[in-house]
């Protein structure tokens, strides 16, 4: 068991394969541990992320549910809090809206209201951004609501491997963890290590190394983040990305780390600019890092509007490579300016 | 009422002393807030004492409940013990929940109390959960006997709730679910005929609840909610039956609730003569004039019982009164199980 995956055992696995992987590894592990959602038995998931589960493990652990969130989030909340470990998946998390009291009110809450007497080791997976022309009701990246709920871990995994470690660990975790997953990602492939591994929850990664700026991107944002990199590189802008793979626990040493080999800050990510989780990492850097920063720090977001249909409007909307590189260079920039200012 | 034939006297005696322990322990709650010892909100539940009282004489040690803002009544009949009950109520550290719920959020995982809930309608569904959790431990049972959740292989689970969450979709859903999925748990409404404030007969255009389990199947079952053998009789045939894998039911429990929706408020929305009838149709009352009516106890008995009950509580509130105060910065603990360092994170 190791926290950083090995090289030499590396195999190529879709984010939705190391996701499967993770959840019959630790079905196999834990006879108890249960799977509710909706479709998620013979159909295997909408986006097929569970399929053949159903036929390894029965429908007795593997539960096709109702159309009724609500209800299925209370039952995997009931079952967590009498120590069966579940799974619960949010075919879409804007349909996280139909189950909010029993994700807001009640898992948030319960360990706290009750003195710390009680656990819930509930994971729901939260099927999140866009699909591509999915509009404003399939769309959205709702991940900062929930970080502003104490009492939730909210895990957003960008690559197969981070997905299949981090989902093992949010399963084995005893509190509530919501484990955000892109839809766009899914079919994306990376190498993830043959043995068993977990990485824990509250580490980021440097996925790529630099020292002119630190380029902060999660989830679908993470990929482009890494192809504005490498547009940069070639312009001569050494661009470090760091991708904090949890957004509560948040790794503040890891954030701090990057900035104190580049001095400047970028953040990205799909969800509308207003109270996105950039603002709080931006708050975080201005509050407690400040004396690292070399020059004012940027966000790189989604517009402030719900997700439009047709693709030229959504491409508007998301930030991509070019928007991402533009406010590189517009940071680098501002630094030269406020230096040659005096 | 029914006939005692049957029950054995000490049984009987227990749903009495159960019953005014409920009655007086909500009683010197309200006196406790009014001289200043409780903080927060209560939601009494006086009148509905039989109902708690029936339905948990049903279940043994492995089964387990959800409860409600008017919670106080189902944690005592489920055992709680009011020396933590009234910590808890004082906000102070020995409460059930280290002071960091009150009253609405009242649990014990262990005793089988899965929470009082400031939501209402917000336990039906974690009570499904907790049916999941028994079914499955019917097959641990089989399949790993050893482990300690085998022990509950022939649990139920109980969710009470009100007239008022019988229209929320998460009654709806829960019921649908375990109908489905034929789980034991068992759907206690107690119908006090008000949501709040609201009359019945303007929330919902129904005046029985139990008829809304024909829409998924279940048995829906109608219990004098005021005759706490009743309840006890309906609910316990519904716990056999869910034992057996038989399934959930719907049990509605008519009653009333005497006082307003909450300490403080004065209920004047209700007619007179309703309270007036109801307040005839006690259930304590009428259940000590049916034990002295037989031959199982005396006068004398139930006023050492009525006293054992005053005794346990002036223990209790001097219990809760000399309890210390929660630290401050307690506050910050017990928002994770691993709290990395016991702090709040980001």
């Amino acid at each position: 068991m190791t926290a950083t995956p090995k090289a030499e055992k590396e195999r190529r696995l879709t984010y939705a394969q190391a996701i499967r992987e993770a959840l019959a590894e630790e079905m196999e592990r834990d006879p108890s541990l249960l799977l509710l959602g909706e479709d998620i038995g013979e159909p295997g998931g909408v986006f097929g992320v569970t399929q053949g589960l159903l036929q390894r493990f029965g429908e007795e652990r593997v539960l096709d549910t109702p159309i009724s969130e609500e209800a299925v989030i209370g039952a995997a909340l009931g079952a967590a809090l009498l120590g069966v470990p579940t799974v619960a998946e949010i075919m879409f998390s804007d349909f996280a809206t139909l189950a909010m009291d029993q994700i807001v009110n009640q898992a948030a809450k319960f360990r706290y209201m009750t003195g710390g007497r009680t656990s819930a080791p509930l994971v729901i997976r939260m099927v999140t951004g866009t699909a591509g022309a999915t509009a404003a009701q399939h769309s959205q990246s709702l991940e900062a609501w929930f970080t502003a709920t104490p009492g939730l871990k909210v895990v957003t995994a960008s690559t197969p491997a981070d997905a299949k470690g981090l989902l093992k660990s949010a399963i084995r975790d005893p509190d509530p963890v919501l484990f955000f997953e892109h839809k766009l990602l899914y079919n994306s492939r990376g190498a993830v290590p043959a043995e068993d591994y977990l990485i824990p929850l509250g580490e980021g990664r440097v996925v790529r190394e630099g020292t002119d700026v630190t380029l902060v991107a999660y989830l679908y944002m993470l990929p482009r983040a890494l192809k504005a990199a490498e547009m940069l590189a070639s312009e001569g802008l050494s661009v470090e990305v760091w991708d904090p793979r949890t957004l509560v626990p948040f790794d503040r040493d890891g954030l701090r780390r990057s900035l104190e080999r580049t001095g400047r800050l970028v953040i990205v990510q799909e969800a509308p600019r207003r109270n996105g989780f950039c603002a709080e990492i931006a708050a975080i850097a201005a509050e407690e890092f400040f004396p690292l920063l070399k020059a004012p720090i940027k966000r790189v977001c989604g517009t402030n509007t719900p997700m439009p249909y047709a693709p030229e409007l959504e491409q508007f909307v998301i930030p991509d490579e070019e928007r991402i590189a533009a406010g590189v260079r517009e940071t680098v920039h501002s630094t030269v300016r406020a230096v040659s200012g005096g | 009422m029914q006939s005692l034939a049957g029950y054995s006297p000490a049984f009987l005696k227990e749903l009495y002393r159960k019953m005014v322990l409920i009655r007086r322990f909500e009683e010197r709650a309200a006196e406790l807030r009014s001289l200043g010892y409780i903080p927060g909100f209560l939601h009494p539940y006086i009148g509905q004492e039989a109902v708690a009282v029936g339905a948990c004489a049903a279940l043994g040690s492995h089964d387990y409940i959800t409860s409600t803002h008017r919670g106080h009544g189902h944690i005592l009949a489920r055992g709680g013990d009011p020396r933590y009950m009234y910590a808890e109520l004082f906000a102070r550290r020995d409460g059930y929940n280290r002071a960091k719920g009150g009253s609405l959020h009242i649990a014990n995982i262990e005793l089988g109390i899965i929470g009082a809930n400031g939501i209402v309608g917000g336990g039906i569904p974690i009570a499904v959960g907790a049916g999941l959790a028994l079914k499955q431990a019917r097959q641990i049972a089989v399949h790993r006997p050893d482990d300690p959740r085998a022990r509950r292989a022939n649990g139920v689970a109980v969710t009470f709730f009100g007239d008022g969450a019988s229209n929320q979709g998460a009654f709806h859903e829960s019921l649908n679910l375990a109908a489905l999925w034929r789980l034991p748990v068992i759907f206690v409404c107690e119908n006090n005929l008000y949501g709040e404030f609201t009359p019945q007969h303007k929330h919902q255009p129904i005046r029985d609840i139990a008829t809304r389990a024909s829409s998924y199947a279940i048995p829906g079952l109608i219990a004098d909610g005021n005759d706490v053998l009743d309840v006890y009789r309906v609910v316990s045939k519904a716990a056999e039956d869910a034992r057996k894998g038989r399934g959930p039911a719907l049990v509605e429990c008519k009653t009333y609730r005497h006082r307003g929706h909450y300490e403080g408020d004065m209920g004047q929305y209700r007619p007179a003569e309703e309270v007036a009838f109801w307040l005839e149709a006690d259930p304590i009352k009428n259940y000590r004039r049916l034990l002295l009516a037989g031959t199982v106890c005396s006068e004398e008995e139930l006023q050492a019982l009525d006293e054992a009950v005053e005794q346990e509580l002036e223990e209790a509130v001097a219990f809760a009164k000399a309890s210390p105060h929660p630290a401050p910065e307690e506050a910050l603990e017990d928002v994770f199980v691993e709290s990395y360092g016991g702090r709040a994170l980001l």
